[in-house]
Order: structure tokens, then sequence, then C-alpha cells
């Protein structure tokens, strides 16, 4: 077995504490920022429906204010996102490098993404549900977690695992503010010094990843379907 | 229980729709009270005023001597519990099974886990689904859907039951068994009933009293059985139409030569008549005591609530200066006399 790795991934075998350091970096970045995304996705994604005309608690300035912002972050690429908020990031997580530095652009820069898919998650639970709710006498709080979330919930993972699949993608990025992971480690150690099999590793390790996430979310997903 | 003052209801600007206009309505206590009205006269617009599902612009809405239009959030919820709601599509949590359905309005009451079971189970028993506790919505049939919806509806104990087209996604076979549930309901606990619907089957079956709608208007009310069989305005007419076959026996005649070349003399009469005269033998003491004979083409009868409502369509033949004379008499005897056609004296 070792000696098969050996021969397929020289490199990689020999610095293996590098190669598992960069899955641990990925991996808790992905962990963190996705975390902090499906919170504040959801709820900005629920404010956008509710708030929206029509909606259960129509307000349409706050709905324009969302509404524009979220279009507003959705247009600034990654690589400029995390210098933009680099003053920002600097207040909330003390420093502006390593993983703490690029959690808050990965956080940014994915939010606006999945309240969208949350938005239009939300969008397609039956009107005629909220309709039936409302004339139960259930209030707006009740209305969100008992029949959007709850009804909408098998569209909200689909949109989630498309969303978690693209911020593996950020932290590849990451490499930037000196964060590490699998995407730095690709390009340092692999096409810097033309290391193929190092590459081949990073694309192994992501595409595993990558499947693991799409298997929990389609799992979830049809659990929530009837 | 139920009053409407002046109601309006007016969707969007100044180039806006009115969909309620000046509608003023008394529903009382344990009664069944239909509203019909083709499509877009304002008529599940109306309703949803009932419960403030749509805000009405003018007008007030009293509810068992509640006025719901000066209520706003928990103190209109707290009503609107009291007021239970039915739907064309059912309306029913495609994720949660039949039993979680009918517990949904329960939940968050108060009310232990154990007492909300008991009470879902009873009623889903009242509605003869007690086998589908564990079944989801899409496990169901559109008629045992709206059965679910009947029973979650019923599950807060509500004074009112408003039905919004509850039978129109349903064969007639389901429609008779649901409308049949809906009576049951209304015999056994008293509640009030609001019936929205375009199928004249549904008021003639189920209703008590009616309201016709036109244009965002209430065009005419009353005893279903007084506007069977005297209806005022054109369009409930054409709704009494559709509900028999006497629209089609008008075009039969017409297109049928045999009919439309009537001998001199003979006429064709529409007939219609109330259970006080239905029992006399009205046909045989015509042509006894006026020598008029009457060829029966068509024939309906119909029970509109306890009460019997005849139509007959007949070809009158006899001397030409006895027919008024026997059409008089008919009337005298409560029978609402129309002439279809005479011969043609050309």
């Amino acid at each position: 077995m070792m000696t098969l790795l050996e021969k397929w991934f020289p490199h990689v075998v020999d610095k293996p504490a590098k190669f598992l350091e960069s899955i641990q970096e990925t991996l808790v970045m992905t962990g963190w920022a996705g975390g902090l995304m499906l919170v504040f996705g959801l709820i900005l994604g629920v404010l956008l429906i509710v708030t929206k005309k029509g909606g259960i608690l129509e307000c349409p300035v706050a709905f324009q204010i969302l509404d524009k912002a979220v279009n507003l972050f959705r247009s600034i690429p990654f690589v400029i996102l995390i210098a933009f908020l680099m003053n920002i990031t600097k207040a909330i997580m003390g420093t502006r490098i390593g993983i703490k530095g690029v959690i808050v652009p990965l956080v940014v820069g994915s939010v606006p993404f999945f309240s969208r898919q949350v938005e239009s998650a939300l969008a397609g639970v039956n009107p005629g549900l909220i309709e039936a709710a409302k004339a139960m006498g259930v209030g707006p709080v009740g209305i969100i977690f008992r029949v959007y979330l709850r009804e909408g919930l098998a569209a909200i993972a689909r949109g989630a695992t498309i969303t978690l699949i693209s911020l593996i993608g950020l932290t590849a990025m990451a490499g930037y503010v000196g964060a590490g992971g699998l995407g730095d480690y690709a390009i340092t150690y692999g096409y810097n010094y033309n290391r193929m099999d190092i590459v081949w590793a990073s694309v192994i390790v992501i595409v595993i990843i990558v499947t693991v996430i799409q298997f929990i979310g389609t799992l979830i997903a049809k659990k929530a379907t009837h | 229980m139920i009053e409407l003052q002046h109601v309006s209801k007016h969707f969007g600007g100044e180039k806006g729709v009115h969909a309620v206009r000046d509608v003023s309505l008394k529903i009382n206590r344990g009664e069944i009270f239909g509203i019909v009205g083709f499509s877009g006269a304002g008529k599940s617009t109306l309703v949803r005023c009932i419960n403030m599902l749509e805000k009405p612009t003018e007008g007030k809405v009293f509810v068992d001597g509640k006025e719901l239009t000066s209520l706003k959030g928990r103190a209109l919820n707290q009503e609107r519990k009291k007021i239970g709601m039915i739907f064309q599509q059912f309306n029913l949590f495609a994720t949660r099974t039949v039993l979680d359905n009918v517990s949904f309005p329960l939940r968050y009451s108060g009310m232990s886990r154990k007492a909300i079971r008991e009470k879902a189970v009873s009623l889903l028993k009242f509605v003869e689904l007690e086998d589908k506790i564990d079944a989801y919505p899409s496990q169901l049939s559109g008629g045992q859907k709206q059965r679910v919806a009947i029973a979650r509806a019923l599950a807060s104990d509500p004074k009112v039951l408003l039905c919004d087209e509850a039978t129109s996604a349903l064969d007639p076979q389901t429609t008779t068994s649901i409308l049949k549930l809906l009576k049951k309901l209304n015999a056994e606990t008293g509640i009030t009933i609001v019936v929205i619907t375009h199928q004249m089957q549904v008021v003639k079956e189920l209703c008590q009293r009616v309201a016709v709608m036109e244009k965002g208007k209430v065009v005419e009310e009353g005893e279903v059985y007084s506007i069977f069989a005297g209806p005022k305005k054109p369009i409930t007419q054409s709704f009494i139409n559709t509900a028999s076959n006497l629209s089609r026996v008008q075009e039969f005649i017409e297109e049928n030569p045999a009919f439309s070349q009537l001998n001199p003399g003979e006429k064709i009469i529409r007939l219609k008549y109330l259970d006080t005269s239905a029992a006399e033998a009205l046909v045989s003491s015509l042509s006894r005591e006026f020598g008029v004979d009457l060829n029966i083409i068509f024939g309906n009868i119909d029970w509109i609530g306890n009460h019997l409502l005849g139509e007959l369509i007949v070809i009158a033949s006899g001397k030409t200066e006895n027919i008024p004379a026997a059409i008089e008499y008919l009337q005298n005897k409560n029978v609402e006399v129309e002439v279809i056609s005479h011969d043609d004296p050309a």
C-alpha cells in the first residue's frame, strides 16, 4: 500500500504533514464559513421573502435595501472582496490574514448567493399554504418556522448544497491571505515546482469533499419530500 | 353571526379593480349560506373579507359580535381561530402527515401533546379517515384531502366554517359525499357555514339561503327555494338553468320542427309549480273542465331543501278561446305559466 502511494504520489508522501494540514485548513474554512453562511443566508433569504410585495411582513423600504445589498456583494469578485473588506475583517476578527482573516470575506462572498437560493426556495412554497396558516390565526413567526422553512426545506437543502460547493471553490483562493488550504497547496507545492502528483492529490480530496456534501444535501432533500 | 356592512374591496391604485362593491349581508347563526357567482364576480374576495385575509377598503365586518375590521395582529389571529376555512386546492401541508396536519392549529396553544393527538384522532374519525392517520397528503385522493382539510379547519372549535369552492376540484360523486359531510357537521354542531361556489348544484343540495354576486355586487339574495322558484335577475336565471336541463330543452324545441310547427291553436307552455300545488291533478282537471289537453314533452321535479319544485314543458291543444282560461286557472292554483311559443298565425 505504502509503496504504491510512494510510486504514484512521491512528493505528497515525502511531506505528508503539509498535505494533511492543507486538508484540515480547507475543512476548517469550509466548516466555519459554511456554518455562518447557512445561518445568515437563511435569515436574509427569509427577510427578502417576507418583506417583498405581498409578503407576510411587507416592507418595501427594507426589501429594496436588502435586495440592492445582495446584488452589490454578489457582483464583486471574491479576490477583490477580500481586499475590499480588509478593514472590516480586521475590526471583527482582530486580523486580516490567515484562516481568521478569510472567514469574513468567505461569508460575505457566499451569503448573498445563498440568500437568493433561499428566497427562490421559499417562493416555491405554495401560497395557498401561507393563506391557510393565516386563516388559522398563525402569526408571522409561526408562518416562517412552521410553514416556509418546513415546506421549503427540500429546496433549501438543494440550494445549500450548491452554495457550499461553490464556497469550497472560494476557499481555494485563501492562499492570497496566507490561510493555506488545498488550493494554496496545489499552487505553491504543485504548480510552482511542476509536481503533478500534488495537484492530483488535491483534486482527489476536493472531489471527495464535494461528493460527501452532495450526498448529504440530496439525502436531506429526499427526506424532506413526501 | 356574520354581518357585513357596506363592504368594498379595491385592489391596486386608481386604475385598480373593484372586486367587491358595497356588499351588506347578514348570515344567521347555524345556517348554511351560499354565495354564488361566475368566476371574477368577487365571491372569493368577499369570503376573504370575512376573516380579513383581504382587508376591506371600506365597510365593517362583524363575526360573532366582534368587529374584525378594527382588529390587528394577535387580537385578529385570536378571532381567526374561531373561523375555519377550507379551499378548492385543499392546501394541506405536504411535509406533514394527516395527523400532523389536523394537529397543526392546536400546537403551541397550551394543549398537551396527548390531548392534541386525541382531539385530532376524534376529528379524523368524524371525517371517516382514522385509517389514514400516518399517510402523507400526496397519498390521498382529492376527496380524502378535503376531508383532512375539514378536520383541520375544525380543530380549533370554530363557530364559522368558510368554504371557498371546496368541491370545485372534485368529481360529482365525491362532491356529494363532501356536501353530506358538511350537512352532518352543521346538523350535529350547529356551526355556521358559508359556501362560495359557482356550482348551483351545491347551493341546491346544501344551502338554506343564497346570495348571487355579479361584478362585485350582491344582486339577489334570499331563501334558496324561493330563488329557485322565482329568480328575479337574469344572472340568477342563468345559474338555475345550469342546475337543470331546461336550457337544453329550449334548444331542443327550437331545433326540432315537430315542435316548432304547431297546429292551429296549439301553444308550448312552461309550467313551474311549487309544493303547494304539486299534489293536485292539474293535467286531468284541465282536460275535464276546459277541454284543453296537455302533452308533456319535458318534466323535471326537484327537491330543494325540503321543498318540491316541479317544471313541465307541455304542448297545450284545444279550443283557442279555452287556452287563456286554462292558463288563468293554473295561475290561480299558484302555477307559474310562461308561453314559450305559439302556432304561427300567418
